[in-house]
């Protein structure tokens, strides 16, 4: 934990987002812009958390529900989702969130890994939590997030 | 000479580069003479000057790199310390290239300056005599060519005198010519203009939409005019991406120069449409594999000069080397006038190899033959010679042109020569794609595997699409083409088709096998830009990437081969064709596999004949079905062949004639009958275990086949019940004129499997043979004790008693060491080793188990001679 604790206290700049009334963040230099909805391709036999492919400007980018990543329940039907496009080791990726947020500079202090009661699934992708005023934010570890492949049956 | 010349440019601009760093690299290295990395690079600068020198023959340039580059090595290991005077020689080194170079340049020559002065310090310094320099600082302009020994060549055409002076006055702009009027471009600064065109290219198809909306001559005017640009635009930033193919031809006249030498032969390399261009990316993915096409003509079939005189050629070999554009692709041919590749020694190779069985060789067409060259596996090199032993086979040139998307076909003839196509798409970031729609969603399919478009109206759609055990097919001209619903590959939403509509079916071909695919639409074909998948999506291999369409939406690109073995089409088996193939049916010789032809027939569904017994499969219109007598018939190939209904023989209810009928033919010499049944499901390879013995009359039992269980027909017994006749006017046929004996022979059947001992029994008792059985070799000496046999039919491996065992036991009694013993075996064809064991064992013949005819006619053969035999005996008696 304490590699994770050492990296937190560099990057204090977090570009934060909701998701199912959850308060998410993850550090402002692997985001490469932020976008409101973008008509998805779905992508037949990948894994369910894949939403689809998005047209960036040329560049075609995978796009990842976060909330079925997370496990959480799926988004009401209607709601449209905005893209928070990180850069992975592979090209960017967007992970599709509920509502986007501000950018946020947080001092290391506040930071706490996230608590053994997490499922276990979940923790690995969150970095740990920043206990602000009024609320929790936690912060994603995004290349864990981006860490499945698709297997065929 | 037009390449010569290329390589010289490109050698120029490469050298004055580096070269113009040297002098500041050389100054600051001075100053931290530790810098290891530096060092390094100065080291491989003047490394790869000398080296190209090499090449191109400027010997002057490199005796002086190379005496420059042995003090750097010096100074690179740690040998000795870096000093003024080294710095000081270096930098004269440095002009001393630059006033080659640009000699080069402006004669195509060196000159003849020798530098000898420069030569003797750098000497000097190498040896680690520090003072032996005259001059430590710069040295005086080199005197010129009075005391120069004789030059080794004589200089081109240029007179000597004016060189000094030619060289003043064009030094500064001569390079300026040559070096530039070209610059370097990052490649991924291409890719992202590219990029940036495709985007263009997509706005403005999006204007154009407008346009044909608004009635405005100016908008549409302007329109237009974007629309030329933008489509010029993306032309021209293609065009930035080509390369003529040379640049990678310009490399292989050395190496196939060097390798002449090496193995003491003669080529002449010839080049043709060097300046075909192609995408870069394609460029570097042919490279490796030329090459090595290019190794093995020189190494394989170019002859040795004298051999090459006996068959009335030129001593000197011809590479032959074509590139030319033809369809939106690149063809490039390598061809050799050498000795050609004698497709007999192919064979040899591969049966040597364990690639294919003998069997399988002889029904190989040539060109399937030289297909074999392309298997892993393979290696046409008699000996490994240094050449071809780099573990580089033809089967990793044809993966890469593959991986390309482009194809190999190898022509060869022997004493004339070897040819070698390669065709290649002429870019891999556009090809022309069909675009289809399937569940609502748009998919690209690459055009190159696109054969045909079919349409199947309504009723004819539900007519004409068949099941095959389950598979559907449709009847394209005769050939059944298996469908694939894309919707059922690629499990989209919303269950069946369009519904009651029409079928559009896009027949693909993945491999050497066509298939249709289904879809609910065939929109239009177009050329897609095509982008890569991220790698959480790599590994679906229905996919082959995605692009994006006119209206910005991105769509999938439907890999082709990957859709066929997800949905079975191209099974892992047939993958690699051919060979796989064959590989699989000698697996399945030595299993005891069989071929079977599985039908169907009343209330059995799975029933089944082994194919060897089946004569062929005819389908009659039911109106052709006549009556005679009792006896239902059918008039075949000017004959009246009667029909037996399966369903009757089985004893279960006959269910109402499809038409048209399935017939399965069975003969016997001129004889033949037929075997009505309701369909013919598949031919499948399997082994053949009985499982259970049946009592049911015209089966031999059951046995799980292709994983379902199916009853074995007893061919014997079911044709006895057609034509009660048969087998004793078959055998009367086959007995021949003259033999007069109405005893029938008896064999003695020695074979462990039942279901074999069912089939062999069954082929000898249709020939008119009386057959007895014996499961091992210790059993039929018991049999053979108890009645006198007249041939013994054996299998070679038997449990208790092989084959080999049993004809020598007979040997030794005098009583059986007159009786032929045959050996039958499942192998593809009677091994050498084989046949010798067993004419040292006593067998009279080996035959192959499946061959009916050949087992037939030899048994025969035994039969009468053994006749023979008996009249002779009698006669001398």
């Amino acid at each position: 934990m304490s590699d994770t604790v050492a990296e937190a206290s560099q990057s204090r700049q977090y570009t934060t987002f909701s998701l199912d009334k959850l308060f998410f963040g993850v550090e402002t230099v692997k985001v490469q812009e932020v976008l409101r909805y973008q008509p998805t391709t779905p992508v037949p036999l990948a894994p369910g958390v894949v939403s689809g492919l998005i047209n960036l400007r040329g560049q075609i980018v995978t796009a990842v529900d976060l909330r079925r990543r997370l496990g959480f329940p799926e988004r009401p039907a209607g709601q449209l989702p905005l893209n928070v496009v990180v850069r992975g080791d592979d090209g960017a990726v967007s992970l599709l969130v509920d509502g986007i947020d501000d950018v946020v500079e947080i001092t290391p202090e506040l930071f706490e890994s996230p608590p053994d009661t997490v499922p276990e699934k979940v923790r690995e992708m969150i970095r740990g939590v920043y206990k602000l005023e009024g609320r929790l934010l936690l912060v994603l570890a995004s290349e864990k997030i981006l860490q499945f492949e698709s297997q065929e049956s | 000479m037009d390449e010569n010349k290329e390589i010289l440019n490109e050698f120029l601009i490469e050298s004055y580069e580096n070269i113009g760093r040297l002098d500041q690299e050389l100054v600051v290295l001075e100053k931290t003479p530790k810098d290891h990395a530096l060092l390094s690079s100065i080291f491989r600068t003047i490394h790869t000057i000398k080296g190209t020198c090499g090449f191109l023959n400027f010997s002057r340039l490199e005796a002086v790199t190379h005496l420059a580059e042995n003090i750097l090595s010096q100074l690179r290991d740690g040998e000795r310390e870096l000093t003024g005077e080294i710095v000081s020689a270096m930098l004269d080194t440095v002009d001393a290239v630059k006033r080659i170079l640009s000699l080069i340049e402006t004669t195509g020559s060196e000159g003849e300056e020798s530098f000898e002065e420069l030569k003797t310090r750098l000497r000097a310094l190498a040896d680690g005599k520090q003072a032996a320099a005259p001059s430590p600082g710069k040295p005086p302009a080199e005197t010129p060519a009075t005391l120069r020994p004789p030059a080794p060549e004589p200089a081109a055409a240029e007179p000597p005198a004016s060189e000094a002076t030619a060289l003043e006055a064009t030094d500064s702009r001569a390079h300026t010519a040559v070096a530039d009027s070209t610059i370097r471009v990052d490649v991924s600064l291409l890719d992202k203009l590219m990029n940036l065109v495709g985007e263009l290219v997509l706005a403005r198809n999006q204007i154009l939409q407008f346009t044909a909306m608004r009635e405005d001559a100016n908008f549409a005017g302007t329109s237009q005019r974007l629309n030329l640009i933008a489509t010029e635009l993306q032309a021209g930033v293609m065009k930035t991406r080509m390369q003529p193919i040379g640049n990678v031809w310009n490399k292989l006249p050395r190496v196939v120069r060097d390798l002449a030498v090496s193995c003491g032969k003669q080529v002449a390399i010839e080049m043709e449409g060097a300046d075909t261009e192609l995408d870069k990316t394609i460029i570097e993915a042919i490279r490796d594999p030329l090459t090595h096409i290019a190794r093995n003509s020189v190494d394989h079939g170019i002859e040795m000069p004298p051999a090459r005189v006996a068959k009335g050629k030129s001593a000197t070999g011809r590479l032959f080397l074509r590139a030319f554009h033809e369809g939106g692709q690149v063809n490039i041919e390598i061809s050799d006038d050498g000795a050609g590749i004698p497709p007999e020694r192919v064979k040899r190779k591969a049966i040597q190899n364990g690639l294919i069985t003998a069997e399988q060789a002889d029904r190989l067409s040539e060109r399937e033959v030289f297909r074999l060259i392309f298997l892993p596996g393979f290696s046409t090199a008699e000996q490994v010679t240094a050449v071809s032993g780099r573990g580089v086979g033809m089967d990793v040139v044809k993966t890469n042109i593959e991986k390309i998307g482009g194809t190999v076909d190898l022509q060869s003839r022997p004493d004339r020569g070897t040819t070698i196509k390669i065709k290649i798409p002429l870019t891999l970031a556009i090809i022309p794609a069909l675009v289809v729609t399937c569940a609502g969603e748009r998919f690209a399919i690459p055009q190159v595997s696109l054969l045909e478009l079919l349409r199947l109206e309504g009723e004819v759609a539900a007519r004409s699409i068949e099941l095959v055990h389950g598979t559907p097919v449709y009847r394209l001209r005769g050939n059944l083409l298996p469908l694939v619903y894309l919707r059922e590959v690629l499990e989209l939403a919303g269950g069946a088709g369009a519904g009651g509509g029409a079928v559009n079916i896009v027949v693909l071909q993945a491999d050497d096998r066509h298939f249709g695919l289904v879809v609910d639409r065939i929109n239009d074909s177009e050329e897609i830009v095509v982008k890569p998948l991220g790698k959480q999506l790599k590994g679906i291999s229905a996919f082959a990437g995605a692009t994006i369409m006119g209206d910005g939406r991105v769509a999938l690109i439907l890999d082709v081969l990957g859709l066929a073995q997800r949905s079975k089409v191209v099974s892992e088996r047939r993958e690699q064709t051919v060979i796989e193939d064959h590989e699989a049916s000698k697996r399945a010789a030595v299993e005891d596999r069989q071929t079977l032809l599985l039908f169907r027939a009343g209330e059995d569904d799975r029933l089944c004949v082994p194919l060897g017994l089946v004569a062929r499969l005819e389908e009659f219109p039911r109106s052709k079905l006549e009556r005679a007598g009792s006896e239902e018939v059918v008039q075949y190939r000017s004959q009246i062949m009667r029909l037996v209904r399966l369903a009757g023989v089985l004893g279960t209810p006959a269910p109402p004639d499809r038409d048209p009928v399935q017939v399965i033919v069975f003969s016997e010499g001129s004889r033949r009958i037929g075997l009505v049944v309701d369909a013919i499901i598949d031919i499948v390879e399997d082994r053949v275990e009985v499982k259970s013995e049946s009592r049911r009359s015209g089966v031999l039992g059951s046995a799980v086949i292709g994983g379902q269980v199916t009853e074995l027909v007893d061919v014997q017994e079911v044709i006895a019940a057609g034509d009660p006749l048969w087998l004793s006017n078959a055998a009367g046929e086959r007995a021949g004129v003259g033999q007069g004996r109405q005893r029938s022979r008896l064999v003695l059947l020695v074979e462990d499997s039942a279901f074999f001992r069912g089939v062999l029994r069954a082929q000898l008792e249709m020939a008119g043979y009386t057959v007895i059985e014996a499961a091992d070799g210790v059993e039929a000496l018991e049999k053979l004790g108890e009645r006198a046999v007249d041939v013994v039919l054996t299998d070679i491996e038997m449990p208790r008693m092989d084959g080999f065992e049993l004809a020598r036991r007979m040997r030794q009694d005098e009583r059986l060491a007159r009786v032929p013993v045959m050996a039958v075996t499942a192998l593809g064809r009677p091994e050498i080793e084989e046949r010798q064991k067993g004419a040292e064992a006593g067998f009279a013949d080996l035959q192959f188990k499946f061959d009916r005819e050949g087992m037939l006619a030899a048994i025969q053969k035994l039969a009468v001679a053994v006749d023979q035999g008996k009249q002779e005996t009698e006669v001398h008696v």
